[in-house]
């Protein structure tokens, strides 16, 4: 590890300044953008949205490997297919909820389908893995500044919008009675997934973004008293998990992304057992207390309905 | 006396499935109203059109004599239950002010948090205010739930099945409160229970199919149930409706006189 802090402050080596920046940078989206995704339960949404990308990644270097647009760099054909996997999404969702799961799931596997099979399908060589695992030590000076932008408007969304947010996502119907539009929260909310996921996905890979939407925000709720609360510890956990996993990646020479998702799915599974093995105990314990009651209460009644008889 | 509900000849259908067909009725202000009827009746209908959640196809509805989007800041909303992310981490505090949101952009203020305090100690949930949602009973959550409805001093609260899967004592707790609340704020309840009622209702709305038309909404009277068994509901005995009589749109409202 101590060779992670070396690279860390070798002027030679400003990609590792990079990738820790980035990890900060992206941990604020993953924690704040997460735990909408979570308590909205639009995680599946999220997911559809960030496979949909490898179409357009796909896409994008297809038509320019073949000559067609020459110029195309990925992240455009990455944006286009984000913004009509979430549009689809949206007017599903918004005008035929019943068939939801089904959209979704069909966005979600013919996206990646596409993707892969354009990429074997472009001269030369291109690795499917690399976009769905990303490197976040090939994250240029360019990202970060993205990367601070898009920080900069959720971090402004969420501290204007907080409690029609909260509102919107614990009661729907209520909120839509006080006069919130829930609708568009909700197109909102998915248009700011499909930028992020988008940013997010060059650098750290389809997998890891879906991932880090969802488990440091899971882990997260597990303590959290409240929805800005959640935001908070889930970014701080976001932070923790991919410091550790870039450290530990660079320390053991291991894809940095796949290290960071791993360890993040330690923890919120640890937690989730430890929160389930918390759960029993305590039943067990209510269970134990309620017979000992009722146990007690037969002992009484017992020597009450015995104690004449005997004394008679 | 004002009327705070009002249906005119409403329609309204699900897809080509008719729900409500030219229904009218009214509900007078300060009024405490059952509206009884089976599963697939039309109350929900009935519930969201009133709360502006949805707009009928003919026929005009009107809260307070204005639209139901215009009097959305006048009604309070008690649903049956809400389908939340368990994990989702939030406390009673936060529940109740729900009630006072801003519609668009903004935060909550003191007087929001003063009138979160007041709701709470009238629905009897005041000392719950810093435990999670997700932590109390059935009950409970439901008197928390009317405790966000009153938060923005409603003139109209509306509460969907507000007995179903709660215990006695939270069902007593809760019917104390809407005595406490009676003649200064309209009530409306809805449930599926159509043979008896509370006693603090005044009028017993029940939606029925008539002659292959559906969603007609008309008043029965109530008297009190003499019979030994029959649980007491909250504030009193519980009244049967008498579905056999029909008194019709101008038998309205006078209090205790009519009963």
């Amino acid at each position: 590890m101590s060779g992670f802090f070396t690279a860390l402050f070798d002027p030679a080596m400003p990609f590792v300044r990079n990738a820790v920046l980035a990890s900060l940078l992206s941990s604020l989206l993953f924690g704040v953008l997460g735990a909408v995704v979570t308590v909205k339960r639009v995680a599946g949404l999220a997911g559809a949205i960030s496979h949909a990308v490898l179409g357009g990644v796909g896409l994008s270097i297809f038509l320019a490997s073949r000559g067609i647009l020459p110029d195309l760099p990925p992240i455009v054909g990455a944006l286009v297919f984000a913004v009509l996997a979430a549009l689809l999404i949206a007017l599903v969702s918004l005008k035929a909820k019943q068939r939801e799961d089904t959209v979704i799931n069909a966005i979600w596997a013919i996206g990646m389908s596409l993707g892969v099979l354009l990429i074997a399908k472009t001269p030369g060589y291109a690795d499917p893995m690399s976009y769905l695992f990303g490197n976040i030590l090939l994250v240029s000076g360019r990202d970060l500044i993205l990367l601070a932008a898009l920080d900069a408007l959720v971090i402004v969304l969420a501290w204007a919008f907080l409690p029609q947010i909260e509102a919107s996502a614990f009661d729907e119907d209520f909120a839509r009675t006080r006069g919130v539009k829930t609708d568009l929260v909700f197109l909102v909310l998915l248009a700011v997934v499909a930028v992020a996921v988008v940013l997010l996905q060059t650098f750290v890979g389809i997998v890891m973004v879906i991932a880090m939407l969802t488990l440091p925000a899971g882990t997260a709720s597990r303590s959290a008293k409240s929805l800005a609360g959640m935001m908070l510890l889930a970014s701080l956990y976001s932070v923790i998990f991919s410091l550790l996993g870039l450290g530990a990646s660079w320390a053991l020479d291991l894809p940095a992304g796949a290290t960071v998702v791993v360890i993040s799915g330690l923890v919120f599974l640890g937690a989730s057992g430890a929160g389930l093995a918390a759960g029993a105990l305590r039943m067990r314990r209510v269970r134990k207390t309620a017979h000992a009651k009722t146990g007690l209460q037969d002992c009484v009644s017992g020597a009450s309905l015995s104690g004449p008889k005997e004394g008679a | 006396m004002n009327v705070a509900v009002r249906f005119d000849a409403v329609s309204f259908s699900y897809g080509g499935i008719e729900v409500l067909d030219h229904t009218s009725f009214h509900i007078h202000e300060g009024e405490f109203a059952a509206l009884l009827g089976p599963n697939g009746a039309g109350k929900t209908t009935i519930l969201k059109l009133i709360l502006g959640l949805a707009r009928p196809a003919h026929g005009r509805v009107s809260v307070f004599g204005q639209s139901p989007e215009a009097a959305r800041g006048d009604v309070g909303y008690v649903p049956q239950a809400v389908v939340y992310d368990p994990a989702f981490p939030v406390s009673v505090e936060r529940v109740v002010l729900m009630g006072r949101l801003p519609g668009a952009s903004g935060r909550y203020c003191r007087d929001d948090k003063e009138a979160a305090r007041r709701a709470m100690d009238e629905a009897g949930v005041a000392a719950l205010a810093d435990r999670s949602y997700a932590a109390l009973s059935g009950g409970q959550r439901r008197r928390v739930l009317v405790a966000r409805a009153l938060a923005s001093s409603p003139r109209l609260l509306i509460l969907d099945e507000p007995t179903s899967n709660m215990d006695t004592e939270s069902e007593e707790l809760l019917f104390r409160s809407l005595g406490a609340l009676k003649g200064r704020t309209t009530i409306l309840i809805v449930t599926h229970d159509t043979s008896f009622v509370s006693s603090l209702t005044d009028a017993a709305l029940c939606i029925r199919e008539r002659g292959g038309r559906r969603g007609e909404v008309v008043r029965h009277p109530v008297e009190p149930v003499a019979e030994e068994g029959l649980r007491e509901r909250g504030a009193g005995p519980v009244l049967r409706v008498l579905h056999e009589t029909d008194l019709g749109e101008d038998a309205c409202f006078e209090g205790e006189e009519r009963r």
